[in-house]
């Protein structure tokens, strides 16, 4: 298969994760055009009902936008791009710090060790 | 096009294949019947193409009762290899396309292509994994309304699998047709499937949608498939 996919999860939802990554990489930019739903469905291996279900999804959200004809796009509105980047960063703060308070860290001790690796990342 | 059983029942001798099974599957829709063999979906399929006839009950195909003419309409993966030996996979092409009239030779030479097929080679020669490919590309070759493949990829390995699925999401006509694909292999399977229908014992003992069941009980078919045939067994005693 051409990708896995976890369990707990609306398959039609990691495929949108997988496109909003893409997003916030630049390696998708506002005005690109998405693969139609069955060229996406052969390249994710899924069902394509399930792709017509994160395209609709994404543009409920206002990532993108259906032009009658000619497919799907992402939304040309750099004000999204940017609310969509600060969703996704504060969904993987927060789980960090759930899991880190769970474990007994207080905020102080989070920082600081947050610090300290992305140092010791950068050497 | 609509399939439908109303109250199915199957015997074959004594032996219980199907008891009062009542489904509708609707066009647009890829079905997985899910189960351990003999559980009765071999015998479901074979309903469906007019290859056995229903001890009791109805099998209609969009309101038409299934006979053997039903042929014309279903196309039919069967999970035995039925393949004249000393043709070469051309001829067995032509074959096909010669006895069924919506069978595209157009798509299935694209189909030989994508699967890396040569027409000129015997059928006798073919790898077990080339069988499997040759198989699909003439079911799938036919713009029949009604797609039925029982264990597609038994016995093969992960590539030919993956290529099956791609050639299945590439040429199956979503609007037009229905699929419904027999299998015990549950978790290659998922993504492509919208409906699953855990059978077991001749019952239809459950069905779902995929999606839903991740998003409302966050399974996986494999988890949901096993606590099904659990509650079943206990349920039984």
């Amino acid at each position: 298969m051409a990708k896995e996919f976890e369990t707990s999860k609306p398959i039609y939802l990691q495929i949108a994760d997988h496109i909003f990554q893409k997003i916030i990489r630049e390696e998708l930019k506002p005005g690109d055009k998405l693969p139609s739903v069955r060229e996406m469905a052969v390249q994710m291996g899924v069902n394509p009902n399930t792709i017509q279900r994160t395209y609709s999804e994404m543009e409920r959200i206002g990532v993108v936008e259906t032009r009658r004809g000619q497919g799907t796009f992402i939304v040309e509105n750099a004000e999204i791009i940017t609310e969509l980047k600060q969703t996704i960063q504060l969904e993987v703060i927060s789980s960090f710090v759930k899991k880190m308070k769970d474990l007994g860290f207080s905020k102080e001790e989070m920082i600081a060790s947050l610090k300290s690796y992305l140092e010791r990342g950068e050497k | 096009m609509t399939v439908q059983l109303n109250g199915v029942t199957k015997k074959y001798g004594n032996e219980f294949a199907l008891k009062n099974v009542s489904f509708t599957f609707t066009k647009g829709k890829i079905y997985g019947l899910l189960g351990p063999n003999g559980g009765g979906k071999s015998t479901t399929l074979k309903l469906i193409t007019g290859l056995v006839y229903p001890t009791n009950g109805t099998v209609t195909v969009s309101d038409e009762k299934v006979t053997r003419k039903i042929s014309d309409k279903v196309a039919y993966l069967t999970e035995l290899d039925m393949f004249y030996d000393s043709f070469t996979i051309k001829q067995m092409v032509d074959f096909y396309h010669s006895q069924f009239p919506d069978f595209s030779l157009e798509k299935a030479h694209q189909l030989l292509q994508d699967m890396q097929l040569e027409g000129n080679k015997k059928i006798r020669k073919l790898s077990k994994g080339n069988r499997g490919r040759l198989k699909l590309v003439l079911t799938i070759a036919r713009n029949a309304p009604v797609i039925l493949l029982d264990e597609p990829f038994s016995g093969l390995d992960a590539l030919v699998r993956d290529s099956i699925v791609k050639s299945l999401l590439t040429y199956i006509n979503f609007e037009e047709q229905t699929v419904i694909i027999a299998t015990h292999e549950i978790d290659e399977i998922e993504p492509l499937l919208d409906e699953v229908i855990a059978v077991y014992q001749g019952h239809y003992i459950d069905h779902q949608n995929v999606e839903s069941l991740r998003e409302e009980q966050g399974l996986s078919v494999l988890q949901w498939f096993k606590m099904t045939i659990q509650n079943w067994e206990s349920e039984k005693y």
